[in-house]
């Protein structure tokens, strides 16, 4: 009946041949172009260009307000003979290394606390996310003021308490710098990798550890061999992201030490800022900022392979 | 498919709760095995810990922007964790006597501003990558998750020298046109996700009716896709309020400054009080996107959860 009806309304309209301009109205190729043309511009004007200008501004001596001459690699090779740029890699990687490392073993620890029965969880959960919403720069200035040479509420608990006689130096002493913002990073990022592998450790089924207890495994064998190989494709890729953002890092440096002292905190994020804003040299500055790429790659093939193992172990699809 | 698609979304919304059906299933399971005193030790102390370390921070920067001048570094005389006489006096100094109000303001209108432009393009991106599937789309999709992992403190020189050469240096619209950048990857990222929970049947219902792709977009994706929005919008809102190296670098008159810019160079002076109006500026700074969490917590975590698992 259906077919009747459409037929006798097809009979009175005249059969009108598609144009040309109707069939490219509808060709999903021409449409995607136009629905990707706002993301396409910012992400070329805005992200690729630059990235290729960064990379182009390390071969010249550009200074600000002075577009540079093409050198070759002597930034690169000034570089190499700078004290101050190999302690800022020294301090780069030690700042990632450990802050990554203690982040990962305490948010583990976190979020397998909080996977576990507990009265007000839902609070609970919400306020562990606090450090990671403030802005960074806001708790970094709470950092600082807690980390005061003379009036740290650190030192003052700590001389109550009888465990030393004087004023830590947090922020005026080499090492102590730097554990220092290292622990502020801590801080800052545990939340992130606590939560994300909290939603991780909620898929993997109460069955399994059943079952595991019933074959007499102990609380370590649970989660060496049920948890930890459950849970290896999503601390991949939150790992990889951590590692990034430390790698990275400039807020809490710049905010609670500028660098300083004797250089001993300045990361290559920092250094870059104050060799190509501060000191005006962009193409130093620049050289800098592109000496972090191989790194980057490095962490971006990590999450790379992890993803794959993802779909690997899942025996899913792409999608 | 789409249902298990459906269940990774909806997911993370059980990370708060904890209440999957799973964890139902098992709500006294193995639990009898465990003593209150050996929860106290291996549970409840060393999250309690945690717990004080990670609020301690916030819990001392409220304290000192109500204490008075007297107490802010006496701590022999008054105790230091509590005050008996709270004040105003480094709020008010904050909001009429230094131009807080203008920086709060700026922060609010360039986060709005970039995030609406990158919720705009990700949308039309994301829709175009998952559903229209032009040639290459996979690949446009895995470019996209790349940019997401540039991050600023590369790019910030060259863009310096891009924002000048645009005429942009200085002025808001450097910034508003900068962090769509940080934002559209992740926030594409994350609603092609949500649209891919979204069945297929309803777009082709609409075509053979004759709807366009705008108004298939506009009338039956959008609507869908709410909850992915929010948590897109909410999460591009904390980047951009977080955002601090574009932000120093790009600007540089005082008036055009955001919070954490501005508080770090324009608030620190050397007077020795300066640390009350310096945690309240920090306080006042932090609220808005605290009050935009508690509202939202779920839509939050799942916007963070969703663009790791995706």
């Amino acid at each position: 009946m259906t077919d009747a009806v459409l037929k006798s309304r097809l009979d009175k309209r005249p059969i009108q041949e598609p144009t040309a301009w109707d069939r490219l109205k509808v060709n999903r190729n021409w449409l995607g172009v136009w629905f990707m043309v706002p993301a396409a511009a910012f992400l070329i004007l805005f992200l690729a260009y630059p990235l290729g200008l960064g990379v182009w501004l390390s071969f010249t001596d550009a200074k600000i307000g002075r577009t540079g001459e093409f050198v070759g690699l002597e930034n690169y090779e000034w570089l190499m003979d700078d004290s101050t740029f190999l302690l800022s890699v020294f301090n780069t990687i030690l700042y990632t290394t450990v802050a990554s490392v203690i982040k990962f073993a305490v948010g583990l620890y976190l979020a397998l606390l909080l996977n576990e029965r507990l009265p007000f969880k839902a609070i609970l959960r919400a306020v562990v996310l606090i450090p990671f919403i403030v802005p960074t720069v806001l708790s970094a200035i709470a950092f600082w003021w807690i980390f005061d040479p003379q009036f740290s509420i650190i030192s003052w608990s700590l001389k109550k308490a009888g465990l030393i006689s004087t004023n830590i130096d947090f922020l005026g002493d080499i090492w102590n710098a730097r554990w220092s913002v290292i622990f502020a990073n801590i801080w800052r990022g545990v939340p992130f990798v606590a939560i994300t592998l909290l939603a991780g450790l909620q898929t993997v089924s109460p069955s399994l550890y059943e079952a595991a207890t019933i074959d007499g495994a102990t609380t370590w064998q649970r989660f060496r061999y049920i948890t930890y190989p459950l849970l290896t494709p999503i601390i991949a890729v939150v790992m990889t992201f951590s590692v990034l953002f430390t790698f990275t890092d400039f807020q809490l440096i710049w905010v609670m030490t500028r660098g300083g002292p004797v250089n001993a905190t300045h990361l290559m994020a920092t250094l870059s800022y104050q060799r190509a804003i501060i000191a005006g040299s962009l193409g130093e500055g620049a050289a800098i900022s592109t000496a972090m790429i191989p790194f980057l790659l490095a962490a971006i093939m990590v999450s790379w392979f992890g993803l794959q193992r993802r779909k690997w172990q899942q025996g899913g699809d792409n999608d | 498919m789409t249902d298990l698609l459906a269940n990774k979304v909806a997911d993370p919304k059980t990370t708060l709760h904890g209440s999957s059906a799973a964890a139902d299933d098992a709500s006294e399971g193995m639990s009898y095995l465990e003593s209150l005193p050996r929860r106290l030790v291996t549970l409840y102390l060393p999250l309690g810990i945690i717990m004080v370390v990670l609020l301690f921070p916030f819990y001392w920067m409220a304290l000192t922007s109500i204490k008075p001048d007297e107490q802010l570094l006496d701590f022999e005389t008054y105790s230091p964790f509590w005050t008996w006489n709270p004040t105003l006096k480094h709020i008010a100094k904050l909001l009429f006597e230094t131009e807080y109000p203008v920086w709060l303001w700026n922060t609010m209108l360039i986060a709005t501003c970039a995030t609406a432009l990158s919720i705009f393009a990700s949308v039309l991106a994301a829709y175009a990558i998952v559903r229209l599937r032009y040639k290459g789309a996979q690949w446009v999709g895995g470019a996209i998750f790349l940019a997401y992992l540039v991050p600023p403190s590369i790019l910030f020189i060259p863009l310096s020298t891009v924002v000048f050469q645009y005429g942009l240096f200085d002025t808001p619209f450097a910034l508003i046109l900068t962090y769509p950048t940080i934002l559209i990857p992740f926030s594409t990222w994350l609603l092609m996700g949500y649209f891919k929970t979204i069945p297929f049947e309803l777009e082709e219902c609409a075509l053979i009716d004759g709807a366009s792709r705008w108004q298939i977009l506009v009338k039956i994706v959008l609507p869908l896709a709410i909850p992915g929005l929010i948590s897109a919008f909410i999460f591009c809102f904390t980047l951009c309020w977080n955002e601090f190296i574009y932000a120093l670098t790009f600007i540089s008159s005082t008036q055009y400054k955001t919070v954490p810019v501005a508080i770090v160079t324009a608030l620190v002076d050397g007077d020795i009080y300066r640390w009350g109006s310096l945690m309240a500026g920090a306080m006042i700074g932090s609220l808005p996107l605290v009050i935009l969490y508690a509202f939202f917590v779920e839509h939050y975590v799942s916007a963070m959860t969703g663009a790791v698992k995706e």
